[in-house]
């Protein structure tokens, strides 16, 4: 390959630390920062209207705990939390100016701070319940999350998933067809995870051993997915519900202890298996690519596969395997949206939750941790506008629904911080 | 990366003779090398084994497994399948009722319906394939031409919609004479359209960010755009709670050739548009420098081609094309703006563009093949109740199929030649 090439030229010119430290700047991210920090300032706090209270609901009804509605004075408080945004801006001019790069929790508590403050800003004189809003977020955000780690475990390793979608619909579809043909939720659940290795093999099949471009193969199996999955509904689901397509839905499940704890218990331990499987999944992702020989061999395949070949991988069964892992992924946090969610399996029930999850991946920059925050806050997002609708809201809630799509243009534009996908992506490993 | 998906093609035509030339970013050194063989020799042989071949086995192919599903979700075929071992025969004559009465009435519907008696109403479901046909057209040059500079433009569904919307609002607000107010209509759907595209392209040239990633939250954004303009009082209906638009001013309106169909001047509008990318590639300065961007940006920029300008240039382009399909969408088809204007069309252009090979001529036979087939499936769907979506599986499995030259090939035992490659790499998203 040609970059190859280049790399191995025989004399190295080194050049001198001001320009590299030159190159490294990029005042990209905190100059973003600080107009956001600014913008909160100006418009949730300082030029806000004054007197209004913002109340947030603590507890629910049925809370072992009581808490009483926490009642803020808006206007202060939105100033207090945008010159947190605005400290937060200027730790990142700091760290920039000296060269280093900005670590992933600044971005995560600069997106806090300035959600929470125009969160005080818009709810001002009205009252939400703050459990309800999360509760809600974490409902959209779980989908994403399964997505995102997919394509993570794919990317990672060099291959790049636009499939996402398709795989979380067709582990929705399967899941919610073999539940309702068994009558057992547990083994529709055992068939999601199937039906997006099943998607996850065509992509491999394509784009490793027959070279074809990831991102079309991508393209078109979400095509193929959505024609299948429509075609079956129109023809079968539609009309012999009763038979096809009545799953039924998981129970939630509280852990005793921890659900008690007020706000945080009731939204992260009340919930579904799928979502406890999903914590574990979690984890499980961060700890292999990170901290385990399997998550370096992964990661040494998706940055330098000369390199791991040399070193004795074989990067295109890594490839393979990663890409069905991710498959598996998907498809089980697809089942999220029949056997959790909904109960019946509908039309393209995902609505583009494959895509949100690729955003989500980009701009946690590759890593567990980090596309979990994105998803959350995408969620969030998501289910604010909802909410901030019934309570008369005056900006338009199409015009909400577009800032996580608008976040993620600027995050790949390098305004929201350093994005970088591992080197190898999307490049075919073929052995000369 | 213009053609790891026909390498082990390469492999096996060459006998193995340059294993290492022909990797990743060199063009295959194609038969020319070879004795130049007479002309009626070569087009037995193009019939046979080259690129149309593929296509052809690669549509029969798709078709097939197509009946296979058509059969499979059959009421009809699974009642005689529930007796299937006292008479298998049952089974099988349902199955092929089943796929033929549904083929039958999707070739009814898309070329010629022999239950009319004039020549021209028993055209009329031609003239449907053709409707259908003209924003894919248009939309998949939009693909195409991107695909050409070494891009995938995955966002001809939002320039599309914002094609679509300025065409509309010029459409159905502007008071203008006749025939300028089509053409500064069309002229406003390339704009709004280009601009969209442009952006996309921009950001490429300056930040580097991956076009898809880019195409692919610009089409949301478009979506949301237009659910939301079409609340306020500029874009909305007067005096009703749909999200829709006024009608088309009759001057707006793009003239309808033959009663009662939808066929209109949109038709000719998205041939120029052909027309117009054909020459583009083909016969400008701009095109030559597009190409040979696509083909390798390193010799481009070391030829003193600007590899960022072409990028936005050619984004721009073909937002332009794709607001064209916009425009004709709204002002022919449909005759007013409301939320699902652009359908999967943008989508669908890219298998419009992936079938066509990346050539205007291909996008065009491909975008009349899919509008057939869109066409079709309405009539079969109206006639034997098989949902209209096995065009999607049929469209998918097409690319598929026509991608990986070695798999149909395999199907079939047959030496397929691999011609054009269907589509440019790409490197790392974001």
């Amino acid at each position: 390959m040609t970059e190859t090439a280049t790399r191995t030229e025989p004399e190295r010119v080194e050049p001198d630390s001001e320009t590299v430290l030159a190159l490294r700047r990029n005042w990209g991210p905190p100059i973003a920062y600080l107009v956001l920090g600014l913008l909160a300032l100006l418009v949730f706090g300082i030029f806000a209207e004054g007197g209004k209270t913002a109340t947030f609901g603590l507890s629910t009804r049925t809370d072992a705990i009581q808490l009483d509605p926490l009642a803020v004075p808006a206007k202060p408080t939105s100033i207090v939390l945008a010159v947190g945004c605005l400290l937060a801006t200027a730790y990142a001019f700091w760290l920039t100016s000296k060269g280093r790069r900005t670590p992933l929790w600044l971005p995560i508590v600069f997106g806090i701070l300035f959600v929470l403050s125009f969160l005080s800003w818009a709810v001002g004189g009205a009252a939400i319940s703050l459990t309800g809003l999360l509760q809600g977020a974490l409902a959209l955000a779980v989908p994403f999350i399964f997505g995102a780690l997919c394509g993570m475990v794919g990317e990672r390793s060099g291959v790049i998933n636009i499939a996402i979608d398709g795989q979380l619909l067709f582990g929705a579809f399967l899941s919610g067809v073999v539940a309702s043909l068994s009558g057992n939720l547990w083994v529709g659940l055992i068939a999601a995870p199937i039906a997006g290795v099943m998607v996850a093999w065509l992509l491999a099949i394509f784009t490793i051993k027959y070279f074809v471009n990831q991102i079309i193969v991508g393209v078109v199996l979400n095509v193929l997915v959505y024609g299948v999955t429509n075609f079956l509904y129109g023809s079968l689901l539609g009309p012999e519900q009763e038979t096809w397509n009545s799953p039924g839905k998981f129970g939630k499940l509280e852990i005793p202890l921890l659900s008690d704890i007020p706000v945080i218990g009731p939204v992260l331990f009340n919930q579904t298996i799928i979502v406890y499987v999903m914590y574990v999944v979690v984890a499980v992702v961060h700890v292999a690519l990170f901290h385990t020989r399997w998550g370096l061999r992964v990661r040494a395949v998706g940055e330098h596969p000369e390199a791991a070949d040399t070193a004795g991988i074989d990067v295109n069964s890594v490839r393979f395997r990663n890409v069905l892992i991710g498959g598996a992924i998907a498809g089980f946090g697809g089942a999220f949206f029949t056997l959790a969610q909904q109960g019946i399996f509908s039309k393209e029930m995902t609505a583009g939750a494959g895509f949100i999850a690729l955003a989500a991946m980009i701009m946690g920059r590759w890593t567990p941790i980090g596309a979990v925050f994105a998803a959350l806050l995408i969620g969030f997002a998501d289910n604010l506008q909802s909410v901030l609708g019934i309570i008369g809201f005056p900006i338009p809630s199409e015009l909400m629904a577009m800032t996580p799509y608008l976040l993620t243009i600027l995050a790949v534009a390098g305004l929201v911080g350093r994005i970088r996908p591992p080197a190898a992506n999307g490049v075919p490993y073929i052995k000369s | 990366m213009t053609d790891q998906d026909e390498r082990p093609d390469a492999q096996a035509q060459d006998g193995g003779r340059d294993s290492a030339a022909a990797t990743a970013t060199e063009p295959k050194p194609d038969n020319r090398t070879e004795e130049e063989p007479s002309i009626g020799q070569r087009f037995l042989r193009e019939l046979t084994t080259g690129s149309t071949a593929l296509t052809f086995l690669s549509v029969v192919l798709a078709l097939l497994i197509g009946a296979i599903l058509i059969v499979v979700s059959d009421p009809d075929v699974h009642a005689a399948a529930s007796y299937f071992f006292s008479r298998p025969g049952d089974t099988f004559a349902a199955a092929w009722t089943s796929a033929s009465e549904a083929y039958a009435a999707m070739f009814s519907g898309a070329i010629i319906d022999f239950d009319e008696y004039t020549v021209g109403r028993a055209l009329r479901p031609f003239a449907d394939t053709l409707t259908y046909a003209t924003p894919l057209i248009a939309a998949g040059l939009a693909v195409a031409l991107a695909f050409r500079t070494g891009l995938l433009n995955i966002g001809a569904q939002g320039q599309l919609i914002l094609g679509a919307i300025l065409a509309g609002y010029i459409g159905f607000a502007v008071q203008l004479p006749p025939v300028i107010h089509i053409v500064v209509a069309m002229l406003a759907g390339f704009v709004g359209g280009a601009v969209w595209g442009g952006i996309a392209g921009l950001i490429k040239a300056t930040r580097g960010a991956h076009e898809v990633i880019v195409t692919i939250m610009l089409n949301y954004i478009a979506l949301f755009l237009l659910a939301y303009l079409l609340t306020t009082d500029a874009f909305q209906r007067e005096g009703e709670d749909l999200p829709r638009s006024p009608f088309m001013l009759p001057t707006a309106e793009l003239w309808r050739p033959i009663e009662g169909s939808r066929l209109n001047l949109g038709l000719l509008f998205a041939l120029l548009a052909a027309v117009y990318t054909w020459w583009l590639l083909n016969r400008s300065t701009m095109g030559f420098r597009f190409k040979a961007v696509g083909l390798n940006p390193h010799a481009a920029t070391t030829a003193g081609i600007s590899v960022p300008r072409s990028y936005t240039m050619v984004m721009f382009i073909c937002g332009g094309l794709a607001g064209i399909a916009g425009a004709t969408q709204v002002m022919g088809t449909s005759l007013h703006l409301h939320t699902s204007i652009a359908e999967q069309l943008g989508f669908d252009a890219i298998t419009v563009a992936l079938l066509g090979r990346s050539s205007p001529v291909g996008t065009v036979l491909a975008a009349i093949l899919f509008g057939a087939l869109r066409a079709g499936a309405t009539t079969m769907q109206a006639q034997t109740q098989t949902p209209i979506d096995i065009v999607l599986v049929v469209q998918a499995l097409i690319v598929l199929f026509i991608a990986a030259p070695p798999l149909v090939r395999a199907v079939f035992r047959l030496k397929v030649r691999a011609t054009t490659p269907v589509a440019p790499g790409s490197g790392g998203l974001a």
